[in-house]
Order: C-alpha cells, then structure tokens, then sequence
C-alpha cells in the first residue's frame, strides 16, 4: 500500500470566519463548568439552548479542547449492552445526526458504521446477545458471519491460520467518525454566540465554600463566584473534586491511540476487537487511526507504555496484514478516568450545587452531544433527568451498578 | 515504561510485573458491622493522587512475590519500595 503524501482523501472544510472571544472573566456566573473539554462545551451549549441559562463561564486550565478531546480516535456509536447505557448513548447518537446542521458546522460526520469483532465462542454468544439487546432497544443492529465482515471491509484477513480468527461481529450501520477537534470548535462557537464566556488558562485551584454549598471557585485569574459549579474535567476528575471535599470512585489510567501517515482510502468503516484489542478506522484526510489499552496501573503521564502499543500493534497487523507496510506517524495518550462498572457518573455531589460529569473512561467521545444535553439538565433543574439517573454516585451503594465492561470496548 | 525493583530479583521492566492497586487497604475485620455505604466505600473507593501513591505489585513473570512501591503517579518515578507489612516510608517531594 503505498502512502500518498500530500494527497489527502477528503479536505477538511473551511472554518467559519470567526469561532469565540477571549474574554476577561467575570467576578460571578449563574453557572461555572470546569473543563472546555467536548462534554464541558457541550454542557454550556445544552444550558444555552435547552434551559435559557447563558450567564455561563467554562473555565479551562490550558487550552480549548486540548485534553482528551484532542487525543481520542472519534469513534461514536450506541451498541452498549444495558438499558441504561444503550438509553444515553443512543440518545447522544441521536443528536450527532442533527449536529452539523444545528451547529452549522461541518464537523465530517460520517456513519460509515462501526464492526465489533468475535474471536471465540465466548466473544460470539456475547455479541449475538449484544445484537438482540441493542434491537429490543430500537438500535440498529446486525450479525456479520466472517464473509460479511470481508465484503464490508476487504483488507481484513478472515483466515483461519491466525491464533484469533475471525468468527464474525455485531455491526451497528449508524456508527460512525467525526473530527474531534471541529467538534468541540463548534460547540465553543455556538456556546459564544450565546455570550457564554470560554476563558482559557484559567485553572481551578481551589472551591469557595459556605458550609455544605459551594458558592465560587478559587482559579490562578482571582476568584469567581458560581451559583452552581459542574466539573468536566475527565482524567483530572478525581484531583479536582478532592479540592471540594468529595471522592468520586475514580481511577486515572493513559489510554494510548496512535495515528499512521497518509493513505489511498482503504478501510471504509470502522474496525473494533476487544478480544485481540485494536480498533482502526482510516480518518478523513487518509491517516489509520488506531486506538490501544490502557496502562494497568494508574497514572496521569500523558503517554502511556511502549509494550501497550506493541501488543496493539501486533493484533492490528494479524487482522490488517497490509498495515505491515504502514509507517507509524504520531502516538498519544489520554487520561481517563475509569470507574469500577465502566459507566460515568453524572449526579449531584454530597457538596450542594456542586456536580460532576466524570467516569466515561475509555469512551467519551461518543458520548459529548448525549452527556452535555444530560448535564446541562441536572445543573440547571439540580436534579438528573432519566436518562442519567442511573449513572449516581449512589449505585456504588446501593449495587445498582451497570456494568459495561463488555461493551466499554477498551480493555481495562 | 517502568523499571520496578524488585526486592527478590532486582530491577526488571514493567512487562514481568502485574499491579494490585492501592497499599494498605484491609479487609473489614467484621463485614457484617459495615453499613451499605462502608461497604461500598471498601468496593469501590480507592485513592487517585497526582503525587505520591503506595501501590502493590507482584513480580509475577519472576519470583511471584508481592511487594509495596510507592510511586510518582505524573512522573512514574519510584520513590520507595518495601515488604508487605512494613510501614509506608515517610516520604516528602512528588509531584504536588
């Protein structure tokens, strides 16, 4: 496969001429979000349109959607297993098919659908069970045998002569990619529109208490006054609540993606494997985008361990034997945040007017429309809607949990 | 990638070594006097600094024994490593 430098498969679009102010911040807001990350941007959105609260400032520690929404592999999709899950990934799928014309923003939606390889029997009956809990869930979904999965995406090697073969997957058709930074630009513009302040290099240090209710946040640019404050910080979830008094059931691990040069289109949907772990889909300008584990251990370095990427790697050239020839152009990790059911958590705080947005682990990405919309509920009315109600602090008490582990998607 | 000391073995990669998470997390003496939230805190809660963590390992591609490290969970430098049963050194320094 030869790599085609300069040649990309899809130009980006051009950007609108104008995106956000800079503006200096307030001395007080009706609402302050930590966090200008996509679920950050899409709260403020979501509050602005949804419940008429604009008096609104996302509070960024570096720059604009430069965490985690900088360093994921832009897969969305709704094929969760539970209820629960299937209902707000779903939801958020939902609003991805209106986004690029509410935001009047081409953010390169694309439902090239999203393949979920079975390499035992195990992986099998797990994902016909997946197929027809997402159906009963009004989820579009389908059993590929391995001939399917090759005439959907003809570089894979179905053969029967590797330690894994392919015995089939789920396929979910409204799947698909986005390109990750163009959407959280176009959330920050329309967020702007509504006078929302973004002020970036702005870093949370502290919270303003008066007994058990948080009134403000103490940042390196002063302090500002918040009548209620969400946190959306992802990875740094946990560091950041700890300032508040609250512990969130969190662990922080580097989730590690990596990208490939340029190529002719090759891999026309999107590709996961749990069993053998790696998930690839080629980006709109032509690079393979290739996503790995987790560390086992926690960690806040943003780069994560070579044996990570090496494992992926090898399970990515058994699947792709044409990916041999493909040179690696640029790896990264992000910090996740992992809970014990690999589900968020989106609630209240024991602190009154004080909420969090964190736990989506090795998954947000999919989630950013569905998650603001469902924040922005719970902090403007203080209580979660339906749809994230089962995702509370509480089920780590009462057991309730939702364990995603199997559709999470990520090995943790 | 990480070069663990194993107290056994000596420094070996990460690769030989599986992690157990957070030190000096003990078992309820009595579980059935923990209410639903202790409980749960005992389940699910652990520790998440950006600093200095006490943490378990196994060097389990080596000599299988357990043993306590206490690592810089930003810069993944090791600043400690000590038996099961040995007191958490007194360490300053870390990331803050």
């Amino acid at each position: 496969m030869a790599p085609l430098a300069g040649a990309p498969t899809q130009a980006l679009p051009e950007h609108p001429e104008f995106l956000w102010r800079n503006p200096e911040p307030k001395k007080s807001y009706d609402v302050v979000i930590v966090g200008a990350g996509g679920h950050g941007l899409a709260t403020a959105y979501y509050l602005a349109k949804n419940h008429g609260i604009t008096n609104v400032a996302v509070l960024e520690r570096g720059w604009l959607a430069g965490g985690n929404m900088a360093r994921n592999t832009a897969i969305i999709r709704s094929n969760y297993l539970w209820d629960e899950s299937a209902a707000i990934y779903e939801h958020s799928l939902k609003l991805w098919e209106g986004l690029p014309d509410e935001l009047e923003y081409d953010f390169l939606f694309s439902q090239r659908g999203v393949m979920n390889l079975a390499h035992t029997l195990g992986d099998v009956r797990e994902s016909v069970r997946r197929v027809s809990a997402n159906r009963l869930n009004g989820i579009d979904a389908e059993w590929l045998d391995p001939k399917q999965v090759k005439e959907l995406c003809p570089i894979i090697n179905i053969g029967d002569d590797i330690r894994y073969p392919v015995m089939g997957a789920t396929y979910q058709p409204r799947a698909g990619i986005a390109k990750h930074d163009h959407v959280a630009w176009a959330f920050a513009r329309k967020a702007d529109e509504y006078g929302i302040d973004l002020i970036q290099n702005c870093e949370v240090t502290g919270f303003v208490k008066e007994g058990d209710r948080v009134v403000g946040v103490e940042t390196n640019r002063g302090t500002i006054n918040a009548g209620r404050v969400g946190l959306c910080a992802a990875g740094h979830s946990s560091v950041l609540a700890t300032l508040a008094g609250v512990e969130l059931p969190v662990q922080s691990h580097p989730l590690q993606a990596l990208v490939s040069e340029l190529h002719l289109p090759v891999h026309p949907t999107v590709v996961m494997s749990n069993h053998v772990h790696v998930y690839v889909s080629q980006a709109h300008k032509g690079e393979l985008v290739m996503g790995a584990g987790v560390d086992g251990y926690t960690g806040y370095g943003q780069r994560g361990g070579f044996h990570v990427i090496e494992k992926q790697m090898a399970a990515a050239v058994e699947l792709f034997p044409i990916f041999a020839r493909a040179h690696l152009l640029r790896t990264w990790g992000g910090i996740v945040d992992v809970t014990m059911d690999a589900s968020p958590i989106m609630d209240r705080t024991p602190v009154d007017d004080l909420f969090v947005n964190c736990g989506w682990g090795t998954g947000g990405f999919k989630a950013t429309p569905g998650s603001g919309w469902a924040f922005a509920h719970t902090i403007a009315t203080g209580a979660p809607h339906p749809l994230n109600a089962p995702f509370s602090l509480d089920r780590f008490t009462t057991g309730a949990l939702i364990d995603e582990h199997g559709a999470a998607g990520v090995a943790h | 990638m990480i070069l663990i000391p194993c107290p056994e073995c000596g420094p070996r990669d990460e690769v030989e070594f599986h992690y157990g998470g957070q030190a000096h997390v003990a078992h309820p003496e009595d579980p059935y006097a923990l209410t639903d939230e202790e409980w749960g805190r005992f389940l699910f809660y652990r520790e998440n600094p950006k600093g200095l963590f006490a943490e378990r390992w196994v060097h389990a591609s080596g000599c299988r024994t357990w043993f306590n490290v206490v690592r810089d969970t930003a810069t993944y430098r090791i600043a400690a490593v000590y038996r099961l049963g040995d007191p958490r050194p007194v360490l300053t320094g870390g990331t803050p």
